[in-house]
């Protein structure tokens, strides 16, 4: 199975029941398997007429109570930006995937790119966080498109999957367990009756309780700056006081969030810290690099943002260097150069997209690190 | 009005008049419901709100056939128009 | 003193969020009228208001959402009709209400209009046009009248407007009808039609932007628009919608345009999804 058909396989076992998209390379085999299964289940799968509906149809979708996803590449990634802040403002669950090539612009629309990170974390206006989870195969994919449903039902956020055009196209066998309701997390709803029902009231956890379209709660919601009833407050303090909990809500939770793995880091001094497809390439570059007796590690970074700067401040104590292979010009590695500060170098391998990098370019940026 | 006859249901048909409720500091003093009220049971006040506007005011709400209008023309959701349910109508 | 029907159950004021009153309009804006004739629409048809979704995007009539008391989304600029469908596709019974303006709808929005018209998306549209952006200072906009001034055409507007009936009709609305905001009962009966009406019905509401297009072509009272519509409007129901072109301060073709039956969205994709699940 493709990448593409298995994160719609996850979105479906974590409970997706609505899809809107527009067709675009390399992420259009998404869609289509979604018109395929989304009726066989009583989900609804629509072709919008552009991205920025799209998003706005499964923003909508999610107030109505499903579970809804969208899918795209970087030039529909750009336009969705817009409801993707609607989306982050109104604190509306939904997924985004982002099967990326390699821009900017059309760039090479059928080839590989990872040119999108810094945009799904800066792309729409305004101060907010986001989540953003990187998969490196196709049963990764559908894994973590699960676990991108369980964090946005939970935290109220839109969650973007960025994954690449390799990961989206290549076959690999995906095992699909069926995924036990316990599972799969779902969005907390209001304990007051209407009337009582305050939108923005957040819990302990600094997320509020959702109510969804329908139910009698007669609530507003507003991309405006508002209050907790949801009306709009146009002064400094309300402003201060949402845009703090927005970003709050996903800072002081990121011990939950935050999902890394490592592979041979406990006696490492160089690291090389990967994300989606380029965490098999450099797999490969640490075990020929251990060949040549170099101490190197591997730190994988699923969760994107939030940045897992706590971990690579640890490591930064052990290592000389972090080697930063990325199909971009740069992007992640200013993230660890951040975070290593002046304890360790933190290396760039570029890539400029259409293909991945040869564990050997990699190789070479390790044995210079030892330098 | 004068009738050359009276219609035999007419006691039935009556009109009542309406009681007009204006809020005055809703009013932006825009004239719709008094330019249209078919009657003329309304007009502007000559004192201002304490926004500054000239308000709309009941003139005579004997004249008023509590046909509603006003009350939907008005930009400021400012005119309630209710009936009187009481039959005898004088 | 004699009884009084209550005035709650009677008036629209159980609809309105009393405790954002007042709003924002300025005197004689044409968007309250629209709005009172809406929410006494939802009793005519009988709808239950608890399964209302209104839907706006940006701009004067964007805030219509956020004084009602219902289900209410102040989306993004044009992209009202795109979240009302997500809504009414994930929730069939929902009703779902877009309430914008002509530039929020037709210039930015102008894409999702068509293509929802087009799918025959279960929804009402209802647009106060007034011919102009109001909120951001009053700029030409997709259906400013030939020669009518804006801050962005000073000299008078060479563009071309749409014609909204004629936009609606020709995309595939099932029911499409206009009328001013001196047509009251008129557009009463037609937002009651609309949303008993399954598929997508579209309403253009002629309304007076009194301070800012108004002052800016000869009609600066807000009284003066609405003798514009007393005197120029000629109501022909069943009229061609191609007919219905406006110019600067000439007559206002109003009525129900388009009342016909075509399947909805939902109707075909309850057909496929049936035919999908005997085969399963
Ligand atoms: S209800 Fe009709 S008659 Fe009475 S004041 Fe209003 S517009 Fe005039
Ligand atoms: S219509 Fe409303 S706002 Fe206008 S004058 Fe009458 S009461 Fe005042
Ligand atoms: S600017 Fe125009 S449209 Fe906006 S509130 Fe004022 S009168 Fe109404």
């Amino acid at each position: 199975m493709n990448g593409d058909s298995a994160c719609a396989e996850g979105a479906i076992s974590a409970g997706c029941r609505f899809f809107a998209g527009y067709p675009i390379t390399p992420a259009s085999e998404l869609a289509e398997r979604m018109s395929e299964r989304l009726p066989q289940v009583g989900g609804v799968c629509i072709q919008m007429e552009d991205e920025l509906a799209s998003m706005a149809a499964v923003l909508g979708a999610s107030w109505a109570g499903l579970k809804a996803m969208t899918a795209t590449s970087g030039p529909g990634f750009s336009l969705m930006m817009e409801n993707l802040g609607l989306g982050v403002m109104l604190e509306t669950p939904c997924v985004l995937v982002n099967i990326q090539r390699a821009g900017p612009s059309t760039g090479l629309p059928t080839m590989t790119g990872q040119g999108d990170m810094m945009q799904a974390r800066w792309g729409s206006h305004g101060s907010y966080e986001i989540i953003a989870l990187a998969p490196i195969s196709p049963q990764d994919i559908f894994d973590l498109t699960i676990l991108a449903f369980n964090l946005s039902e939970k935290y109220r956020v839109p969650v973007l999957i960025m994954a690449d055009e390799v990961v989206g196209h290549m076959s690999e066998k995906v095992t699909m367990p069926t995924i036990a309701a316990k599972d799969l997390v779902e969005r907390r709803r209001p304990k007051v009756k209407p009337g009582k029902y305050l939108p923005y009231k957040p819990d302990a956890d600094l997320v509020p309780p959702m109510a969804v379209a329908g139910e009698g709660y007669h609530f507003h919601v507003t991309g405006l700056t508002h209050d907790e009833r949801g009306y709009p407050v146009m002064t400094v303090e309300a402003h201060d006081r949402l845009v703090r909990r927005l970003v709050d809500k996903i800072r002081l939770n990121r011990h939950d969030i935050i999902k890394y793995k490592e592979f041979q880091v406990e006696d490492a001094d160089i690291i090389v810290c990967a994300y989606g497809i380029s965490v098999r390439i450099a797999q490969l570059a640490v075990r020929m690099a251990r060949e040549e007796g170099i101490r190197a590690g591997l730190l994988q970074l699923i969760t994107i943002w939030p940045f897992a700067e706590q971990r690579i401040r640890e490591l930064s104590l052990q290592a000389k260097a972090f080697v930063v292979p990325e199909i971009n010009y740069g992007q992640i590695v200013l993230e660890v150069e951040r975070c290593a500060g002046d304890r360790a170098r933190a290396i760039l391998v570029p890539h400029m997209g259409g293909s991945v990098h040869s564990p050997q370019t990699i190789l070479e940026a390790i044995r210079e690190a030892t330098q | 009005m004068t009738l050359w006859r009276q219609p035999f249901d007419a006691a039935e048909k009556a009109t009542k008049p309406g009681q007009i409720h204006i809020d005055k500091e809703r009013c932006k003093g825009c004239d719709f419901c008094v330019d249209f009220c078919p009657t003329e049971a309304l007009r502007m006040s000559v004192e201002l709100s304490s926004k500054g506007y000239n308000f709309a005011v009941v003139d005579d709400e004997s004249k008023c056939l509590a046909c509603g209008f006003c009350e939907l023309i008005c930009p400021e959701f400012a005119i309630t128009v209710s009936i009187p349910l009481d039959n005898n109508v004088a | 003193m004699t009884d009084t029907l209550n005035a709650k159950n009677h008036s629209i004021e159980k609809y309105l969020r009393q405790d954002r009153m007042p709003h924002i309009w300025c005197s004689g804006c044409g968007i309250g009228p629209a709005v009172s004739c809406f929410l006494r629409a939802i009793d005519r048809a009988e709808i239950d208001p608890n399964k209302i979704a209104l839907v706006s995007g940006i701009g004067c009539t964007g805030r219509v959402a956020g004084y009602v008391k219902l289900d209410s989304f102040h989306t993004t600029h044009g992209r009202a009709i795109p979240f009302a469908t997500g809504l009414k596709l994930a929730k069939p019974e929902l009703k779902a209400v877009v309430f914008s303006g002509d530039g929020d709808l037709v210039a930015i929005g102008g894409n999702h209009l068509i293509h929802a018209a087009r799918r025959n998306i279960d929804m009402t549209v209802i647009c106060v046009n007034n011919f102009n952006y109001g909120m951001t200072g009053g700029q030409v906009g997709p259906t400013s009248p030939l020669e009518a001034r804006t801050t962005t055409t000073p000299y008078g507007n060479f563009e071309p407007p749409f014609n909204l009936p004629y936009l609606a009709s020709a995309s595939g609305a099932s029911y499409v009808a206009r009328w001013t905001v001196l047509h009251l009962r008129e557009l009463e009966r037609a937002i009651t039609e609309a949303m008993i009406k399954p598929g997508f019905s579209f309403i253009d509401v002629i309304a007076p932007c009194p301070p800012i297009y108004g002052r800016m072509n000869k009609m600066p009272l807000p009284m003066d628009s609405m003798h514009y519509y007393q005197e120029k409007t000629i109501i022909r129901h069943g009229a061609d919608p191609k007919e219905a072109d406006i110019t600067l301060n000439g007559p206002i073709l109003a009525g129900t345009f388009v009342d016909i039956e075509r399947p909805t969205f939902q109707d075909q994709l309850n057909h496929i999804s049936s035919k999908v699940n005997a085969q399963v």
